[in-house]
């Protein structure tokens, strides 16, 4: 199987979050526990399940990632998305673990023209 | 503009109370997730790909200076700073908190407005023409019947819990400015032989995976019957409405599926059943309501303004932005304004809080503080002196704001897309500011002319690609963003939904095909055509061949 | 389960009869619409109150002949968001004329109860008594209505002056 991690949305805004290596939810897929097997994989949306009831996360589900160097990809274009923010708004963009969220270098924004900003 | 007084203080007050609690009640555990999202749907807040997502009603696209400004406050105080008009003339917040959402609400109530009915499978806040009251075609303004149908469908007891969303459109004018035919009902005014106002009742119509323009199912309905005629229809849909499957649970679907003739002799037999009720808003209603839409004291009736004139013919800039962005008024001396939200390379349909704030000066300053929001993401100020239009226009432009592009190729409508919605399968918002870019000149903006694109990230058609002369669908090629291209669409009164094309083009080739595609309509065009026209005359063929080479793949 | 009836919590008096058991003698019974079409007759001699439960997907027309002879009338809600009971009940009480009780069954929210009774029910069950006072707040969510139904609410009378400007 390939590689999966799980992620949800956060109950109290939404964020979006994944399992963490170290057993709780983090912002970052990087930090995200990354699982092969589909056993590995039930572990996880179990616990992510405990997190909903907990009322810590919302409608849990497992995305298919590959490692590429020392990052993570996730291997739909939603999910990129969803990993980094919205592609139009370098501002709003997450930065990579342990950025100020300023450089605009963490996005993939495909377009630099943001005239109306 | 339509002022509330006590009862409606009351209805929205208890409103906020309801979802306070509500949202309270998520938070503690006793409402689960699936529980919680019909609640939360019906007050407009949804979860996206990065957050929730508050829809703010505004109700046939009217706003004043002071909501205007205190949307902006919400912007600042609760979000990033900024706010996205949508097609359906609302205006949506990309990152509240749920549990400051109340506090969204408690605030929106101070001045007058609330997220009643902007999602869930309701009766959707009403729509209607943005030059409502100010037309110069118009027989009746929209805004009367539309407020009208506003109290009638607020937390209507019978119609909360219906197969599927159920949205209403109003025009006053023999031109469509609303879309009316495809939505699930459409209201034309129109007069009789007699003089005596109602409306056409268009019935069924709707883009969405299946576009299909709405059916007549009645000539004339008298204006007192108005909300009788809805409610046999709401029953009838209600009670035999497809509930079994998602996608074929709009009303479109059961007129189809029943037949028009048949669909129709049920409402009219419901509607005699009912008739005699106490259903209808009496004539003293309508006059109440009405009176709230007068005109604002117009201080010149004089039709021609020296200064306005002098203006034109001494700044060029000016004189471009006059061409698009005026509409004739009602009122001799006065004109429309539209403000264009579509700056070159701007996100369609986006304010910041500073813009939001600027709009709401202006207006008080020279638009008897009315402003509208219309379903091509742009604002409109309804009453402009002709001799203020100059100092509106410098305004504007002072803060980069005065687009001379309403209805030309950059005056795109795009949805969100995958940038933000849960359900897009690729971007929109990108694919537009791509566009625009590309044919930012406006020398070549204006040799193009009139020129519709509409772009949607998904089935769902929030961005009306339908009836866009050209229209953008976002599909999902194996992770891959891929548009399919369709032609010849259009939402006026001459309602057409367009062609598909052929195979879909790549995120980073799409934009090449937009232009292959007007390059072909400028070659071909016979004077004074715009695309739609070249396109009605030619057909899909020499569009196709230019786009596939005569051996289409 | 619990049983609201008016604006109170109350016991329920009613037994839900399956299709094959047998009419225990004088006991108020609520029947399927299967079983009423089958045994009408036998269970209109029994000389007790006898219902009718109506799913979703069976409209009012179905025994609008014998809304007099029925003591009570229960439509269900298979889903909170099956909405076609509410069109029902306007039928029921507004054409038809039903005077009986009107009940809903089913997956109820607290937050419906207020569309509920504007539709015309008078009896709701609901899951249990817990938080039962909210359940009982809710029928007062909104003290202003828009429309005017068979529930005897009056549209507000509203008398002021116009507003000028736009």
């Amino acid at each position: 199987m390939a590689q999966h991690v799980v992620t949800a949305n956060r109950l109290g805004d939404g964020g979006v979050v994944y399992l963490s290596t170290a057993g709780g939810w983090t912002e970052w897929l990087s930090e995200a526990d990354i699982v092969d097997s589909d056993a590995d994989e039930a572990r996880l949306l179990a616990i992510a399940e405990r997190a909903v009831a907990a009322r810590l996360v919302v409608a849990p589900y497992a995305i298919p990632v590959e490692r590429q160097g020392a990052s993570l990809k996730a291997l739909s274009q939603r999910e990129r998305i969803r990993a980094k923010g919205p592609t139009i708004h370098p501002q709003f963009c997450k930065p990579e673990a342990g950025g100020t969220g300023l450089e605009s270098s963490a996005c993939m924004s495909t377009t630099n023209t943001t005239a109306h900003w | 503009m339509y002022v509330y007084d006590e009862y409606d203080r009351t209805l929205v007050a208890e409103r906020v109370a309801q979802f306070r609690g509500q949202v309270a009640r998520r938070l503690s555990g006793e409402l689960s997730e699936d529980e919680f999202r019909p609640l939360r749907l019906m007050n407009g807040l949804y979860m996206q790909l990065h957050a929730y997502m508050l829809r703010v009603a505004i109700p046939y696209g009217t706003l004043s200076s002071v909501q205007m400004r205190q949307l902006a406050m919400i912007a600042r105080k609760y979000d990033k700073g900024y706010g996205h008009f949508t097609t359906r003339q609302n205006i949506q917040y990309n990152w509240p908190k749920l549990d400051a959402v109340p506090d969204i609400l408690a605030d929106l109530a101070k001045v007058e407005m609330h997220a009643h009915q902007t999602s869930g499978n309701c009766i959707r806040n009403v729509t209607a023409d943005q030059y409502a009251g100010a037309a110069a075609d118009e027989i009746e303004d929209a805004r009367i019947t539309s407020e009208v149908i506003r109290q009638w469908s607020t937390f209507h007891p019978e119609f909360s819990f219906l197969p599927r969303k159920f949205k209403i459109a109003v025009t006053g004018s023999p031109h469509d400015r609303a879309a009316i035919k495809v939505h699930d009902i459409g209201l034309r005014t129109i007069r009789n032989d007699h003089g005596e106002v109602g409306y056409e009742v268009v019935v069924g119509g709707g883009l969405g995976r299946t576009p299909i323009v709405g059916l007549t199912i009645r000539e004339f309905l008298p204006k007192r019957h108005l909300l009788s005629y809805l409610e046999a229809i709401l029953r009838v849909y209600n009670q035999e409405g497809r509930r079994d499957n998602l996608f074929k649970a709009r009303i479109k679907i059961l007129v189809q599926s029943m037949g028009g003739t048949a669909f129709t002799e049920k409402v009219e037999a419901e509607w005699r059943a009912i008739r005699k009720d106490a259903v209808d808003f009496s004539s003293e209603d309508f006059a109440r309501i009405a009176a709230q839409f007068a005109p604002p004291r117009y201080v010149t009736s004089t039709a021609h303004s020296a200064e306005f004139e002098a203006a034109r013919l001494a700044d060029k800039d000016f004189e471009a932005w006059c061409r698009t962005n005026l509409a004739p008024h009602k009122q001799p001396g006065y004109a429309i304004v539209n403000i264009s939200l579509k700056p070159i390379g701007g996100v369609p349909g986006d304010a910041t809080a500073e813009d939001m704030e600027l709009f709401a000066k202006i207006a008080e300053l020279w638009s008897f503080s009315a402003i509208r929001v219309t379903h091509s993401q742009n604002l409109v100020l309804p009453y402009v002196r002709l001799s203020d239009v100059h100092a509106v226009w410098q305004a504007l432009r002072g803060a980069g704001l005065a687009a001379p592009n309403i209805d030309l190729i950059t005056d795109i409508i795009s949805c969100p897309g995958l940038d933000y919605c849960n359900l897009a399968n690729a971007r929109s918002i990108p694919v537009a500011q791509r566009i625009s870019e590309r044919f930012a000149s406006l020398d070549r903006q204006y040799d193009i002319g009139e020129l519709k694109i509409k772009i949607s990230g998904c089935i769902n058609a929030c961005g009306h690609h339908h009836v866009g002369h050209i229209g953008l669908l976002g599909v999902d090629k194996k992770g891959e963003e891929f548009y399919q291209i369709t032609l010849g669409g259009s939402a006026d009164e001459n309602a057409s939904l367009g062609t598909l094309v052929g195979p879909a083009f790549s995120y980073d080739r799409v934009v090449d095909a937009v232009e292959t595609l007007v390059e072909t309509y400028v070659t071909k065009r016979q004077p004074g055509e715009i695309f739609l026209d070249t396109y009605r005359r030619l057909g899909v063929a020499p569009f196709k061949e230019a786009l596939y080479g005569s051996h289409p793949a | 389960m619990a049983l609201i009836q008016h604006s109170d919590f109350a016991d329920d008096s009613w037994i839900r009869l399956d299709d094959a058991s047998e009419a225990p003698i004088g006991a108020k019974i609520i029947v399927s619409l299967e079983r009423w079409q089958r045994d009408r007759e036998s269970l209109l001699g029994r000389n007790a109150p006898v219902g009718v439960l109506l799913k979703s997907n069976q409209p009012p027309a179905l025994i609008a002949a014998d809304i007099d002879r029925l003591s009570l009338i229960a439509l269900e809600f298979p889903k909170f968001t099956d909405g076609r009971a509410y069109s029902y009940a306007r039928l029921l009480r507004e054409r038809h004329g039903f005077k009986g009780e009107l009940r809903a069954v089913g997956n109820i929210l607290r937050d419906q109860l207020f569309f509920m009774r504007r539709v015309g029910f008078d009896a709701f069950e609901v899951p249990d008594r817990a938080r039962a006072q909210e359940w009982l707040k809710s029928f007062g969510d909104f003290d202003v209505v828009y429309q005017e139904t068979g529930d005897g609410r009056r549209r507000p009378v509203r008398v002021r002056e116009p507003e000028i400007g736009g």
